[in-house]
């Protein structure tokens, strides 16, 4: 337990979220004789003791398949439900009990992007009006000067000539453009940190790197940090400077980009980065025997299942590499 | 479809407004042809005159009113009530939502004439009686209608980017969720239209509507069901007809407004 | 010369909707031979999808197939008789479906559905053999043979997949035709299901034709690509070739967009523009807007299908006889 007590004592200034022991369960419905029958409650542990933290400007990403809580997590750490347990620090800052006002400044520097583009933008709203929301709730700008800042931010997403799409619906957008819009939503309050959950996996792929390269020209430009959700390793890979791979509620493995994939310790991370698809076809990959440990790997599929893989000590798998910070 | 139902729709319409100033007669005044009464379908009376010797076409160009009115009211009342308390009971949730839930679905159980007769036999009579006992029927729809669209619409993304944002609640079911949850409940008005104006008839029919000096198709019906056996086919069968086709119009009009709305969303 | 399989021959499928003619596909030949795996690829709008449904001759109302011909074992599939038609699909030719959650009956349990195709296209057979053929065929898509009297919600989407792989088996069809298979399901999943289908395609000799806007996949699992945009064919050829020799600037712009797990300090490009909208296409080639070399022969004709190679074909005046580049 070590490395994480160390964090504890030295308040890092470079630190700009920190997690922990952060718990989701979710009641499962009992049917009406179980409810008069038992009196055990059941839960869906969607997010079982997750500890983490990001550093400002870093490009942090939850790693995982459907149902490994990911998304939970994401949504624990923007504030859109309660956490069942743990604590979360932002700005070296405790929020995981806010009052209402704080909630609302807290909004303001932490936003997110949601998967689906389309649906994450009111059919009945026009687009200029969407993205200009944010600054009517809270006051910020109205009328003109709502129109000039909605206008500036949609140039700087790539969405232009701006005016054009400003009366414009969803429908009458690409995926990729609303995916733009949906950043440029986002980012029109001036947040320091920002959660994409899975950004393109609804995007066609010839737009797919547009937008990523879009996200690491913002980084830059912006100050951003980001807290980038993803099943997808082969993107993970590409935008990530540190990688959390999740299994079933809990980190099973955590570390820098490069040492998650040239060297994964967890028998999980193994199993998912031998399925993950290689756009080469078999013949040339057989004649380069370049990651010829990888391709033997392929019988390990069916094997991370076993029982004692969640039932290692989290620290035991967090502890894997922490050289960076 | 829905343009041949809002075509129906109004033309009837119009036909109240003008029906008082194109009916030969008045149709009010009795006796208008000579005894005896009820007469058939003549030359001076194209469409028969009733047991009081009142002009049925007259009566049948000026008896819409009172329909249109009583169901254009009910549909009004079920807005004003029905929607916001969907609204707020489906957002909110939890032993409030549960509450309205239930009241709205013992109201639901109850056929709906029977309801409405009994409301109305509480109330007297009136075109805004009538309109509410109706209405009262009917909330539960759209209540029903209101709430399973909320839910849907809760969990939707762009209803959680909205709170992430910062909305607060009212800014959300006003903007966000209202604006989506309208084409169902237009759906809903326009059916009910269509059932308002049976129900008025019916109510009419047990004597439950608006007094007898002022012309009406669901009096008419009354009337003319009584003459039936004595032969005097006509006096039931226009203002019947009528009935009818206006109840069509409105049915015609949400079928083809539901098509329209419907499959642009899917597009 | 071997005897295909199955041969498209300028295959032409419009949707006739309000809003006007859409072109979904035009213009599509290929052939297939035994034990070969053809992968279609292309993004929304490219019109694979319904290229996969014209096969079986289901494309969905307001489509119509109005030219060309599909002919599989010599009998020409779009002229049969709607008897024959449902005869041949299953037994010849089978389709899986993408969604695995919805394409299973809720209320028939996993037996039923697979002994009712059976007894549906060999009556003959009796109840006891038709169990008996469903329990191999579910050990045949690795899922215990004793769950077969469960229901489909008892199951996870994986398993569900499977099923509908056992359903499309069930009748040693020639061709089985894989419309994303594998979009909903996890990358370990994924995997799992694309080896089952390889194992089964050697053991049973079936063609196998894969659809998915995966490029990764069929690089890695099929014999020959055929890249579809807009409704076009716009390059075909071995997987081999598409992958060290890509010719058309589609085809090159996706190479260089997706990810590659096993490459670090991967640099992607982003292909400009938005994908095509079926309403409104461009004049001459569909993919102009978006190539980085179109010129002015592009803009005003439609390039026909260049022969580049020897089973390569190209859609692209860059090819032209005669064009210096």
């Amino acid at each position: 337990m070590l490395p994480i007590r160390r964090r504890e004592k030295k308040v890092s200034q470079n630190e700009i979220l920190r997690v922990e022991h952060l718990k989701k369960y979710f009641p499962m419905e009992k049917s009406f004789v179980e409810k008069m029958l038992t009196r055990t409650r059941h839960f869906v542990k969607a997010v079982d003791g997750v500890s983490f933290s990001v550093l400002k400007g870093e490009i942090f990403t939850l790693a995982g398949e459907s149902g490994c809580g990911k998304t939970t997590t994401g949504k624990l750490v923007a504030k859109l439900i309660p956490p069942t347990e743990g604590k979360i620090f932002f700005d070296n800052v405790e929020i995981t009990t806010l009052n209402h006002q704080a909630v609302r400044m807290f909004k303001r520097k932490m936003q997110i992007i949601f998967q689906d583009p389309y649906a994450s933008f009111n059919p009945r709203m026009k687009i200029g009006d969407a993205v200009g929301h944010p600054l009517e709730i809270h006051d910020i700008a109205k009328g003109l000067e709502k129109r000039k800042k909605v206008l500036e931010i949609l140039e700087r997403v790539g969405i232009t000539p701006a005016e054009r799409f400003l009366d414009l619906y969803p429908h009458q957008m690409s995926g990729g453009q609303r995916q733009r819009a949906a950043m440029a939503r986002a980012l029109i309050l001036q947040p320091k940190f920002v959660v994409a959950d899975e950004p393109v996996s609804m995007i066609d792929v010839s737009l797919r790197t547009a937008i990523i390269d879009l996200m690491l020209n913002l980084r830059r430009d912006l100050e951003l940090t980001y807290l980038f959700i993803t099943h997808d390793l082969a993107i993970a890979k590409y935008i990530s400077d540190k990688i959390a791979i999740m299994y079933l509620g809990k980190i099973v493995e955590l570390g820098n980009k490069e040492t998650i994939f040239s060297n994964p310790k967890h028998p999980y991370t193994q199993a998912l980065l031998s399925a993950i698809p290689v756009p080469i076809p078999e013949r040339i990959r057989k004649n380069n025997s370049r990651t010829n440990s990888k391709k033997n790997r392929t019988h390990r599929r069916g094997t991370f299942r076993c029982k004692h893989t969640f039932r290692l000590p989290l620290s035991h798998k967090v502890s894997i590499r922490q050289k960076s910070l | 479809m829905t343009v041949i139902g809002s075509v129906i729709v109004l033309s009837m319409i119009l036909l109240t407004i003008i029906g008082p100033w194109i009916s030969p007669h008045d149709p009010t005044a009795i006796n208008v042809s000579p005894p005896p009464n009820p007469g058939p379908p003549s030359g001076a009376f194209p469409l028969g005159t009733n047991l009081l010797g009142q002009d049925m076409l007259s009566r049948v160009l000026c008896g819409g009113s009172t329909i249109l009115q009583v169901a254009l009211f009910s549909v009004l009342f079920c807005f004003i009530i029905g929607v916001p308390i969907g609204l707020l009971s489906s957002y909110a949730g939890g032993t409030l939502d549960k509450v309205f839930t239930l009241v709205m679905d013992s109201f639901y159980a109850f056929p709906g004439l029977v309801l409405a007769i009994a409301i109305a036999a509480i109330m007297g009579r009136g075109v805004v009686n009538m309109a509410l006992s109706i209405a009262v029927v009917y909330i539960p729809s759209y209540f029903r209608i209101v709430r399973s669209q909320v839910l849907t619409i809760k969990e939707l993304p762009y209803t959680e980017a909205a709170q992430a944002a910062g909305a607060g609640g009212g800014t959300i079911l006003l903007r966000y969720i209202l604006p989506n949850v309208l084409p169902s409940i237009v759906i809903v008005a326009t059916v009910n239209f269509a059932d308002a104006i049976l129900t008025a008839a019916g109510l009419t029919f047990v004597g439950l509507g608006v007094g007898i000096d002022v012309p009406d198709w669901g009096w008419d019906l009354t009337q003319g069901r009584q003459l039936l056996p004595s032969g005097a086919w006509w006096v039931i069968t226009f203002p019947g007809l009528m009935i009818i086709l206006l109840a069509l119009g409105f049915t015609l009009m949400g079928e083809g407004l539901s098509e329209l709305l419907n499959p642009k969303l899917e597009q | 010369m071997s005897q295909s399989l199955i041969n498209v021959d300028a295959l032409t499928v419009e949707y006739w909707t309000r809003r006007g003619k859409i072109r979904a596909v035009e213009d599509v030949s290929f052939s297939l031979d035994k034990a070969e795996t053809i992968g279609i690829v292309g993004e929304s709008g490219s019109g694979k999808s319904t290229l996969g449904l014209s096969l079986i001759n289901l494309v969905p109302f307001p489509g119509r197939i109005i030219k060309g011909k599909i002919i599989l074992k010599g009998k020409e599939v779009l002229k049969l008789p709607k008897d024959d038609m449902r005869n041949l699909r299953g037994k010849e030719i089978c389709y899986v479906f993408q969604d695995p959650m919805t394409s299973l009956n809720p209320v028939k349990k996993l037996g039923d559905h697979i002994v009712e195709l059976i007894r549906t296209h060999e009556p003959q057979i009796t109840k006891q053999e038709a169990l008996k053929r469903a329990k191999k065929l579910l050990k045949d898509v690795e899922i215990q043979p004793d769950r077969i009297n469960d229901y489909p919600h008892q199951l996870s989407g994986g398993m569900r997949q499977r099923v509908m792989i056992a359903l499309a088996i069930a009748l040693n069809p020639s061709i089985v035709v894989a419309d994303e298979p594998t979009t909903a399901l996890d990358v370990i999943v994924q995997a799992k299901i694309l080896d089952l289908l390889n194992a089964l395609r050697d053991a049973y000799g079936m063609a196998l034709i894969l659809i998915t806007h995966d490029l990764s996949i069929v690089l890695q699992r099929s014999d020959r690509i055929m890249v579809m945009y807009a409704g076009h064919i716009v390059e075909y050829a071995p997987s081999i070739e598409i992958y060290s020799n890509p010719k058309h600037p589609y085809t090159q712009g996706l190479l260089k967009s997706i990810p590659n797990i096993e490459l670090d300090d991967q640099k992607l490009e982003a292909i400009s523009g938005s994908p095509p909208d079926l309403l409104n296409l461009p004049k001459g080639c569909r993919f102009w807007p978006r190539c980085y070399c179109a010129f002015e022969k592009c803009k005003s004709e439609v390039p026909p299908l260049i022969k580049t190679g020897t089973e390569h074909s190209t859609r692209c005046f860059l090819y032209e006889e005669g064009r210096k580049k």
